[in-house]
């Protein structure tokens, strides 16, 4: 029985233990806002903060989590105003919107890691994180907005 | 909240930052954050616009009855329903708002309510061809007028007044007479029982009290949910007692299963079940390849399941599909005489006097869609009843579909529309959804069939593979007086009907025989080519090769006589005028001629205005250079100037990127932005690294590794738009799509420019190198 905390909760899985943490959040858990965009940790739309790093959940095992901490999209702030949720929403950042949450995990990673990144910084800390509608001038301006200040 | 006023102080677009001149570090500290988009005056025309589109022709037509589309809560909250898929272009928050608009509704108190597939009750629901607010800028208002008067007839009635004398405002109807108001939903019961008014007699507001039309001042409608992760998509429908799936397709297009071993498999921890689906023989439209499907607890577990299956397939007439010598075959059918589609003049003639002739023989290979979120839905089906939830662009096509799939009456099947994590021309396309409904009749259970990265790209339906050839006659004094453009490529109908080798009328038309140059000698021709492999629809379609080719052509022949681009382009544009083709029938993405003309002022306009705003002929560093190209496509015209740096190692990046668009009278330009922003991303990908090959008959990409696009490290520095204000009664045009055309060819000029080099292949990948 593998124990994890997501979002503050205890949870326990007996299953498979090598079941990519990505599916067990959405398939599992019930916690669909971690995404699948490509199973390979190229794409970052499974973004996920564990302890204070971002991970890509779709390469790590529920094992891999095994006591640690878990935070995703639902638990990144109660009322979902996080600085960088904020941001994004006074930005307008979304097209389809599917990248969103792995894009968010991945900002508010960078931001508790370097709470002022430069533009260099943004472009360099985001770049796991495909966008195939092509959002990333308002991502990299809701960064820079989340990092100065909503 | 208001979105323009902060995109505006974040970006200070007043002043056009000219990225060059500014180190990164001051662009950090002193602007703020930069790109933006401008809108160049005011907005919308003084009157009501009469102008005839083709939404009538769509299958179902349109649906204009406030009785579909609009409801009131006896506490004001007024419920819209947006009928076309939300797939990332801002549908499903544009089409409420022009209802909200002239229904004189407080847009904080309406709510969207996504409809099901249903094309008799809303009309068409096809979400492609960039025609949503084409078509239903005016049925909108239409539906949004009608709600306004019966809410008008309704306080009038109990106040005993004439009509003529209370008037809706802002969620409220007034008598200013006697000073007495009603709200919204104290007339909400009443308003329902008032006879729907008849279209002829409605009264449309006057564009210039509109409060949210044109302005751009609103976020999407899921916003909220999308930044907190409760944003429903296809993936996320999760049903009790709900099946996980995922299906080992046939590796080639037309191949078939010949024996599978299910027994590793089902060892796999989660994995319940191993089941063969049934597929089509090829062509096989929107129908399923078929396959072996593994059934499992979760989908990580049915992908394992899978990884373990060992399969054996019969790969069929496409087994030899191979992508350099299929490149060969193309180039050299466009080096003979095709079925000939547009003939002006005597071209052969003229090629033959010219003082000098300029060839251009232009690549464009297959492209993936890879929309974020891949195929995916989910189905459950009970007896002669299906229910789906789906992210799909045409959720009527999908119930006609599903029921005939089943063999099932239609009426009995429902689609739940989900939000599209993208979509592309990809999701227009059905068989994820027939597969899911066939495995959960089979099963008995909900099924959610899921694609992976690696099935998306191996099986899709692609973006066409072409070649591009043409031949441009110039006399002594360098005038283009002849032109000769020959198409090859596998066209989408392919799909539909065997033996298929000439594209279709909706192909030609995407810039081939509507090349808008007033030249006198002009052949557009369709040379055969058969196809080996699913083709579809690919955001703007066939206008990617067309617009390559043709504006590619442009920058070589000033290029050969020492011309600047844009006098160039201009020239060759010619004078202002409607351009007649001489084609029979010709296809103009579905609209009249006389509302949608090719209309080469405005052609000539976006690229005077990017000239202008984007600051064409601006000095730029060593290395750098500027290109330009401009395309009419979903009847819009669009213009793009690109600057490109490439440095001593043939590194390529964009520090800059201007895009001009006219798309007639317009609702949302934040999202228009936000889509022209989209399309440049996407014309640098494809121009970049976009390219599916074929060995043996198999996709040789896998994910996006080898599948690459754009990411934020190489996306543009810095993209401006700006918005070609519409003239009195211009009618709305297309928006999603036409940005991606120009992009590629104003690259490409632009790295001419730059380093001397003409890049007539796509994807540039390593040319630059050498
Ligand atoms: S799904 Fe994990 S990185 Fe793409
Ligand atoms: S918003 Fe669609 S993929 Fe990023």
């Amino acid at each position: 029985m593998i124990k994890v905390k997501i979002n503050g909760q205890e949870q326990s899985w007996d299953g498979d233990p090598d079941l990519p943490l990505l599916w067990f959040l959405r398939d599992e858990a019930g916690l669909t806002g971690t995404k699948y965009g490509c199973g390979q940790a190229l794409c970052g739309a499974c973004t996920v903060i564990v302890d204070k790093e971002a991970v890509r959940a779709c390469i790590t095992s529920v094992n891999d989590v095994a006591g640690r901490e878990v935070t995703t999209i639902e638990g990144l702030h109660p009322n979902g105003d996080h600085p960088v949720q904020k941001a994004w929403r006074q930005v307008n950042v979304p097209q389809c919107g599917f990248c969103q949450a792995g894009q968010i995990m991945q900002a508010a990673a960078l931001l508790m890691e370097n709470p002022k990144p430069s533009h260099d910084q943004i472009r360099e800390a985001m770049s796991g994180n495909i966008c195939r509608c092509g959002c990333y001038q308002r991502i990299e301006n809701a960064v820079h907005l989340a990092s100065t200040g909503v | 909240m208001n979105f323009i006023d902060n995109h505006r102080k974040l970006r200070g677009f007043e002043k056009h930052i000219r990225v060059e001149k500014v180190s990164r570090r001051s662009i950090l500290k002193g602007l703020g954050v930069t790109g933006g988009f401008v809108l160049a005056a005011p907005v919308m025309s003084r009157q009501a616009f009469a102008y005839e589109t083709g939404a009538g022709k769509m299958p179902h037509g349109v649906v204009v009855d406030p009785r579909v589309f609009v409801s009131v809560a006896p506490d004001g909250i007024v419920t819209i329903v947006g009928h076309r898929s939300e797939m990332g272009t801002g549908v499903r928050t544009s089409l409420p708002l022009i209802v909200a608009e002239e229904m004189e509704a407080d847009w904080s108190r309406v709510k969207v309510q996504q409809a099901h597939g249903d094309e008799v009750k809303f009309g068409n629901q096809d979400t492609d061809g960039s025609r949503s607010t084409r078509h239903y800028l005016m049925p909108m208002r239409q539906i949004g007028a009608s709600a306004r008067t019966m809410l008008e007839q309704a306080a009038a009635k109990r106040w005993g007044v004439p009509a003529t004398e209370v008037k809706a405002v802002n969620h409220e109807v007034v008598h200013s007479a006697s000073g007495r108001k009603l709200g919204f939903g104290e007339l909400a019961a009443d308003a329902a029982k008032e006879s729907v008014p008849s279209i002829e007699g409605l009264k449309l507001k006057d564009p210039k009290d509109f409060r949210y039309l044109g302005k751009g001042q609103v976020g999407i409608v899921d916003l909220h949910d999308i930044t907190t992760g409760k944003a429903h998509y296809g993936a996320d429908v999760r049903l009790p007692g709900m099946k996980y799936a995922v299906i080992a397709r046939p590796p080639v297009t037309g191949g078939k299963l010949v024996k599978f071993e299910p027994d590793e498999a089902l060892k796999v921890p989660g994995v319940e079940k191993v089941m063969q689906v049934r597929g089509w023989p090829w062509p096989s439209k929107f129908q399923p390849l078929g396959g072996v499907a593994v059934i499992a607890r979760n989908t990580g577990a049915a992908i394992k399941g899978r990884d373990a299956l060992k399969l054996t397939w019969d790969d069929g007439p496409n087994g030899k599909y191979e992508s350099v010598a299929y490149r060969k075959e193309l180039e050299e059918a466009s080096r003979k005489p095709g079925l000939v589609l547009r003939q002006e003049g005597d071209a052969d003639a003229a090629l033959k006097g010219a003082d000098k002739v300029i060839v251009g023989e232009y690549y464009i290979p297959h492209l993936a869609h890879v929309s974020m979120e891949p195929p995916v839905a989910v189905a459950d089906v009970k007896g002669d009843k299906a229910e789906i939830w789906a992210p799909v662009q045409s959720p009527g096509g999908t119930r006609e579909d599903v029921a005939k799939t089943l063999g099932i009456p239609e009426a009995n099947v429902t689609v739940n529309v989900t939000l599209l994590g993208g979509g592309f021309g990809r999701k227009s396309k059905c068989d994820f959804t027939l597969e899911a409904a066939l495995l959960s009749k089979e099963l008995g259970a909900p099924v959610k069939v899921q694609w992976t990265r690696e099935d998306d790209i191996h099986n899709g339906f692609l973006h066409t593979v072409s070649v591009e050839r043409i031949e441009a006659g110039l006399d002594k004094s360098g005038k283009v007086i002849a032109w000769r453009h020959r198409s090859v490529a596998p066209s989408i109908a392919s799909t539909f009907a065997a033996g298929t080798v000439h594209q279709a009328p909706f192909e030609i038309g995407m810039g081939l025989v509507d090349m808008p140059f007033e030249i006198a000698n002009i052949s557009c021709e369709n040379p055969e080519a058969a196809a080996h492999t699913r083709i579809g629809w690919f955001r703007s379609v066939s206008n990617i090769p067309r617009a390559f080719a043709v504006q590619s052509m442009v920058g070589e022949i000033a290029q050969a006589t020492g011309r600047d681009q844009k006098d160039m382009l201009l020239e060759l544009i010619g004078s202002p005028r409607i351009v007649k083709p001489n084609v029979k029938d010709l296809w103009n993405y579905g609209e009249p001629q006389e509302s949608y003309p090719i209309d080469t002022a405005r052609l000539r306009k976006v690229v005077e205005l990017v000239a202008e705003k984007g600051e064409w002929g601006r000095k730029v560093p060593k290395g750098h250079g500027l290109g330009i190209a401009v395309h009419r496509s979903f009847v819009s015209y669009i213009a793009t100037i690109v600057e490109v740096a490439v440095d001593d190692k043939g590194k390529l990046t964009v520090p800059r990127v201007d895009t001009a668009i006219d798309c007639g009278t317009y609702v949302n330009p934040e999202r228009i932005a936000s889509q022209i922003e989209g399309a440049a991303i996407m014309g640098l990908s494809l121009a970049k690294y976009g390219e599916i090959t074929f060995k043996d008959g198999k996709v040789q990409q896998k994910n996006f590794d080898d599948f690459q696009v754009v990411r934020m490290d190489d996306s543009p520095v810095l993209t401006n738009v700006y918005i070609v204000p519409p003239g009195p009664d211009t009618p709305p045009s297309g928006v999603g799509e036409p940005g991606v055309p120009p992009f590629a060819p104003a690259l490409i000029n632009a790295i001419f420019a730059a380093t001397g080099k003409r890049i007539r292949a796509l994807p540039i990948g390593k040319q630059l190198e050498a």
